[in-house]
């Protein structure tokens, strides 16, 4: 083939990817960042060029904030802990405990299941007076306590679901590096008489780094894309305690109808996901270098 | 310093607590799904009422069946997916192909722009495209649901890698042979790529028969409604607080897909670590 049938012949073959991926990723990327420096027509006003008030808007906006902050925390709240418990689980299930495939079909389940399905789950597992963790609760004796419908005890109450979704989704990961870990290191350090957490601590964790380093991006990635439980237990409430993010822009979007408004929202969602982009390449880059 | 036998009875004593620890979080973690399944399968009467006479009963199930139109959604989920996914494999496999075996002007630019929808998903992009699926005119079709994501990053950046493994040699062999560029996708690349679009596609309808926010926006009647939808007008709506019909209709939506499962929990596992190494 000559050059030019080669380079043409490769363009027409990205063409239908390239064609949607510029109509429902780049351009609604670059266009929301246009319609947000315009008004919302309602009725009878038209659209007029408002220049940064959404964004002024943005910034007197308490619930943005609330919303914000809330996201941070529910982040904080539940990336360490599912990524810890992965790696423990990677851990059992790769070792040789009895009930191997039982452990590992526990873990795991709740990754296929729709977070919807899963979240209605939870939201009876909750019902206060009625729902199971009252009446475990209720044995020891403790008052009754509605975990969704308090300020304090409601996104804590959410992250628990995340937690328990995602653990076994990044476990697999976890399982997925180790397995591919020679057995001859266990077996060296073994000889050389080093402990088991020793050897974990310096050679296994290092060697887990990468995974860590994937788990951790989707982790994050996840946090403030996934808010399908929040529509389901508690519509952001109760007081905005649960608005995230992408939660907040849904309402603002579909419930308000004020989409000059979410798109301003959409972009500073945008820009926290272009920094993660950002931090995954530079590491990616050096992922390869020494591959 | 320790003994032999004082390190043989602290190991022993390590692997226990673990064990013991491993099944604790096991139990912990089946115990919501074990508690949906009590309620389904039996009288309201005994939703949190633990006991082994509790009697068994499918009456949750045909409530719910008959309270809303769940054969329709069923139907249009498999729709869905099955339409996604068949797009994703033409369109992923064209472009992966030309990624990964062509050398042309912008491929680097152009791939880099293909890796930014895997951080700005359609899943955040719900305004923009619900202003697009209007200008369209195709708001609150199965098409709707399914059409951002059809060209998928993540599925380009998965076979590209796999193409680039597969020998040169065989490459360079159909040509001589005269198959045409295509020829030699279909001949040589996709048979050797088969464990990875198996990976690729469990990974894929797993998504979206479970994907729920952008089909919540975009549809709005019995005829497009995935089963997620379905489910959460259902429960929202139609029911009250009965829980065990809930229950019933929460697993009857999760149904199929655990079931397969259950029944290919090997092939699963592997396929999202495939998916995942990367």
């Amino acid at each position: 083939m000559t050059r030019t049938r080669e380079w043409l012949y490769a363009w027409l073959l990205l063409l239908p990817a390239a064609t949607l991926l510029a109509l429902f990723t780049h351009y609604p990327a670059v266009a929301n960042l246009w319609h947000s420096f315009y008004s919302t027509p309602r009725g009878s006003r038209p659209v007029t060029f408002i220049g940064l008030d959404n964004y002024r808007a943005l910034i007197d906006d308490p619930i943005f904030w609330q919303a914000l902050s809330n996201n941070l925390w529910y982040a904080i709240g539940t990336i360490p802990l599912s990524i810890a418990l992965a790696l423990l689980m990677a851990v059992w299930v790769n070792g040789h405990l009895p009930g191997r495939g039982f452990l590992r079909l526990a873990y795991f389940t709740p990754t296929v299941l729709p977070m919807i399905a899963v979240a209605n789950i939870w939201l009876f597992f909750y019902t206060p007076g009625y729902g199971l963790l009252e009446q475990v609760t209720g044995l020891f004796g403790l008052p009754s306590h509605n975990w969704l419908g308090s300020r304090s005890t409601a996104l804590p109450a959410l992250m628990v679901v995340t937690v328990w979704k995602e653990a076994g989704f990044f476990m697999i990961f976890y399982l997925a590096a180790l397995q591919s870990m020679s057995p001859h290191l266990a077996d060296v350090a073994a000889i050389e008489g080093a402990s088991r957490s020793y050897f974990f601590r310096r050679v296994t964790l290092p060697l887990l780094m990468p995974t860590t380093l994937f788990v951790l991006i989707n982790a994050v990635i996840n946090a403030f894309r996934v808010v399908d439980h929040i529509v389901v237990m508690t519509r952001g409430g109760p007081d905005n305690a649960t608005a995230l993010l992408l939660y907040y822009i849904f309402e603002i979007g579909f419930r308000f109808w004020d989409s000059s408004y979410a798109a301003a929202l959409t972009m500073v969602l945008l820009t926290l996901l272009g920094a993660a982009a950002i931090l995954q390449f530079a590491f990616l880059e050096r992922r390869t270098h020494y591959q | 310093m320790r003994t032999a036998t004082g390190v043989q009875a602290s190991y022993r004593i390590s692997r226990s607590l673990e064990a013991i620890g491993a099944w604790v979080l096991g139990i912990l973690w089946v115990m919501p799904l074990l508690y949906a399944f009590w309620t389904a399968f039996h009288p309201p009467a005994y939703s949190t009422h633990f006991t082994l006479s509790a009697p068994l009963t499918l009456q949750n199930f045909a409530k719910a069946w008959q309270a809303a139109p769940f054969a329709r959604y069923f139907v249009n989920t498999v729709i869905l997916v099955t339409m996604v996914l068949a797009a994703q494999l033409v369109l992923v496999t064209l472009a992966a192909y030309a990624f990964a075996c062509f050398r042309f002007p912008g491929r680097d630019v152009a791939f880099a722009l293909v890796l930014v929808q895997l951080m700005i998903m359609p899943d955040v992009l719900i305004v923009e495209n619900y202003r697009t699926m209007t200008a369209l005119g195709i708001k609150d079709t199965i098409l709707s649901i399914g059409l951002p994501y059809m060209a998928s990053a993540f599925g380009i950046f998965l076979l590209r890698q796999t193409f680039k493994t597969v020998p040169r040699e065989l490459d360079e062999a159909a040509r001589v042979e005269g198959c045409s560029p295509l020829q030699t996708l279909w001949k040589v690349y996709v048979p050797l790529a088969r464990p990875t679009y198996i990976a690729y596609a469990l990974v894929s309808i797993s998504y979206h028969w479970n994907n729920f926010l952008w089909p919540l926006i975009i549809t709005n009647s019995v005829e497009s409604r995935p089963v997620t939808v379905g489910l959460q007008v259902f429960s929202a709506t139609d029911q009250g607080i009965d829980w065990s019909i809930i229950s019933a209709a929460t697993l009857m939506t999760t149904g199929p897909l655990l079931l397969a499962f259950l029944l290919f929990q090997r092939q699963f596992v592997q396929s999202f670590m495939r998916a995942g190494i990367r």
